[in-house]
């Protein structure tokens, strides 16, 4: 089961490896991971998504939460909330297939941000599913190169119901 | 306020934390600090002849007063060679800080002489580990490695200390408080929950205490005894765990799993209540994990909630000390309480089957006409007074150790349980020694163990520290070759140490006493004569060389499967 987990953390030297060295060591999984400072600067917020049963789940959020510059960890299973990835995909656009990439951009609402006489350079936004069908459609005309960031995530606020 | 250099203000900080000792070995990059230290008498250095011994001695100090046990010692190799120590410390939860010399800051990363990115290194076998890079963060950082190293779910912390900070200059005030966002443990367990297990326990028939080190860090010895016998339920305990309770209580089981007891290891394969506390089900005390305790609704009581269904699902946990959450189990029972009463009533079917295991199947040996290593340690139990602090290698020495010679308090015995370190026994005892001159401290070694920290003889002639080294002599490195035997066709693949050194002259040749025993008649008056010398003394017992540790459960076998004898 994949899951989406935010880690409150120091904004220190060494803690990224900390982390990491966490889930190396203990045979964890890291699918994906995005890491910047938050608004209050001494602290920074990372999102994993990994993935195991409830037991691994269990552990990994108990073993983050023993690392002492961990300070708070939210896994947003059962949550509802928004995802959110970018990737950048650098497509083979030659005289013939210039437009029909265009159309899939323009279907998927992504933006080129490079062209040349034959490749568009495309960026779009979404969560993981919409990139992963980006990626299908685009693969028989031809992917010179792409670059996904990590996922990042936000709880839904839940207006009236209850606060985040 | 006077400006102090960073050494001076190390120092200091050193004696605001109350410490009196430290373990080390100096070198290029603490050269201040060493410096520093010729000014501070009130604080006693003990000079090791390695730094895996001066660390292992700061655990062992650790392990038998409860203190925190701190480890000095220099860049590069010097703080290389403590990684075994501090691993050992890590796995066993024992509260140690160790303090290396760093290159200057400004050479950090440039490969410099005697260079290692010791953070790095010991990320993962530390419970947090700092580099200091500015003088003024010395005091709060030193401060929140005490704090942590001791609270919680003690453990290892390491101070990497550049050479740069040590000569810069502060107006120095130690903190008083740690202020810490991230790190607070948690102590007093879930009153709902320490309900739950009071009645669970009272609703079963055949309930076992399984208590480990924790009982120990917690100091809870007295509390788990008040427990048990109030409800009068059986005890067993692990490697780590003897001595919480006394072996020779009628409700004590001995020590279960690969190399438990006949009546530990069927108790737990046949309760329906498994009590845990403070220990975290390892694999060489369950066996295979899918027949553990199958019959058993499972407790269990740990400081560490990482612990809680990592190895095995549980049914009722608490997160907690766990001296608080036993005393919060005994105010929910009183004595002459009706459902205590009933349950003393109803286990006693339960008490008989487990005396009868007990009878049947009783910890022996077969007598030979060599010396058995067995008889060694229970000559060595009958001949030294009850506050006798024993440490002891790993393998055979270890076990047999554990089978036969009878804990009667926590503290008193030094082993390296979860890494299972291979010359942890002889500094480890050293430390201890020095945290308890006056008392008797016996390091009870394999001829393999022995020799991987040996060079600590200098250290103990050097500070007339009279520890009693007594070796089991086997010429072979005799747990593997045991295992070598039962499941490797008797290919005893270079588990003989065809080369040995005759312990009597290197003893001697270090200061100390050597004395040789051949014969199981010489064995009592060889303990007595070196019980009776004030300073170290080397006993080598030349003991049957292929002897086994019985029962044994084989790896990843059940654990009522057991080879017995």
């Amino acid at each position: 089961m994949r899951h989406a987990i935010s880690v409150l953390v120091d904004n220190q030297a060494g803690v990224l490896s900390r982390v990491i060295g966490l889930f190396s060591g203990r045979g964890f999984n890291i699918e994906s991971l995005s890491v910047a400072p938050t608004l209050d600067p001494t602290k920074s917020k990372m999102v994993i998504t990994t993935s195991g049963n409830e037991q691994v789940l269990e552990q990994i959020k108990k073993q983050l939460n023993k690392l002492i510059n961990v300070i708070k960890v939210i896994d947003y299973m059962g949550k509802e909330f928004v995802e959110r990835e970018m990737i950048l995909v650098k497509v083979k656009a030659k005289e013939e297939t210039r437009a029909e990439v265009l159309r899939i951009a323009d279907i998927f609402r992504a933006k080129v941000v490079d062209v040349s006489s034959n490749s568009y350079t495309l960026a779009l936004t979404g969560d993981k599913g919409k990139l992963e069908g980006f990626i299908e459609i685009l693969n028989p005309i031809g992917i010179i190169d792409f670059i996904r960031t990590g996922t990042v995530i936000m709880e839904r606020e839940m207006h009236g119901r209850r606060k985040l | 306020m006077k400006k102090i250099s960073g050494a001076y203000a190390f120092i200091e900080a050193l004696r605001c934390e109350g410490v009196r000792h430290v373990f080390g070995f100096p070198g290029g990059a603490v050269l201040d600090i060493f410096d520093a230290i010729m000014d501070a008498d009130d604080i006693e250095f003990i000079l090791s002849r390695h730094e895996q011994g001066a660390v292992h001695a700061a655990d062992g100090y650790a392990r038998a007063s409860g203190d925190v046990g701190v480890c000095l010692v220099t860049s590069g190799p010097g703080a290389t060679n403590t990684v075994t120590g501090i691993a050992t410390a890590y796995m066993d939860s024992i509260p140690m800080v160790v303090f290396t010399g760093q290159v200057p800051t400004h050479l950090i990363g440039n490969d410099a002489f005697q260079e290692a990115d010791i953070v790095g290194i010991t990320r993962p076998c530390t419970k947090h580990n700092y580099l200091v890079k500015n003088i003024s963060d010395l005091g709060r950082v030193i401060k929140e490695a005490f704090y942590i190293a001791r609270t919680g779910r003690s453990g290892p912390v390491l101070v990497d200390l550049p050479k740069d900070v040590m000569k810069d200059t502060i107006s120095f005030k130690y903190p008083d408080k740690v202020e810490m966002e991230s790190y607070c443990p948690t102590y007093k367990g879930h009153p709902g929950q320490i309900k739950r297990i009071v009645s669970l326990i009272l609703k079963s028939k055949k309930p076992v205490i399984y208590a480990g080190g924790g009982v120990v860090h917690a100091n809870a010895s007295k509390e788990l005894a008040d427990f048990a016998h109030r409800m009068s339920l059986p005890i067993t305990t692990t490697l780590m765990g003897l001595g919480a309770f006394p072996s020779g209580d009628p409700l004590s089981l001995g020590m279960l799993g690969m190399h438990g007891t006949y009546a530990a290891n069927m108790a737990v394969t046949h309760t329906d209540c498994l009590v845990a506390i403070g220990s975290r089900f390892d694999d060489r005390v369950t066996g295979k994990i899918d027949e553990f305790a199958p019959k058993a609704k499972i407790i269990h009581i740990d400081i560490d909630p990482t612990s809680i269904s990592k190895n095995v699902k549980v049914d009722l946990p608490v997160v907690g000390d766990c001296k608080m959450v036993l005393q919060g189990m005994l105010s929910q029972i009183k004595e002459g309480n009706d459902e205590v009463k009933t349950l003393n009533k109803s286990i006693k079917p339960w008490l008989k089957r487990i005396d009868t295991w007990k009878r049947e199947q009783p910890l022996r040996y077969s007598k030979g006409t060599a010396i058995k290593p067995q008889y060694v340690i229970e000559m060595i139990d009958r001949l030294t007074p009850d506050n006798t602090i024993i440490s002891t290698e790993v393998g055979q020495n270890q076990m047999w150790t554990a089978q036969f010679y009878k804990f009667k308090e926590p503290r008193l015995f030094l082993t390296s349980g979860g890494l299972g370190t291979m010359g942890y026994g002889f500094p480890a005892a050293i430390g201890a020694q020095v945290a308890f001159p006056d008392r008797t401290v016996i390091d009870i070694a394999g001829d393999g163990s022995i020799q991987m920290n040996i060079q600590e003889l200098a250290t103990v002639v050097q500070y007339k520290l009279p520890v009693k080294v007594m070796i089991l002599n086997n010429g072979y490195l005799g747990m593997v070759r045991q295992w070598q035997a039962l499941f490797y066709k008797k290919r005893y693949s270079h588990t003989s140490l065809e080369v040995s050194p005759d312990y009597i002259k290197l003893a001697e040749a270090y200061g100390a006493v050597g004395i040789r025993v051949n014969e199981p008649s010489q064995v009592e008056d060889a303990i007595k004569q070196a019980l009776s010398i004030k300073g170290p003394v080397f006993v080598d017992f030349i003991v049957e060389p292929e002897e086994d540790v019985y029962p044994m459960v084989p790896a990843g076998a059940p654990i009522n499967n057991m080879l017995l004898v």
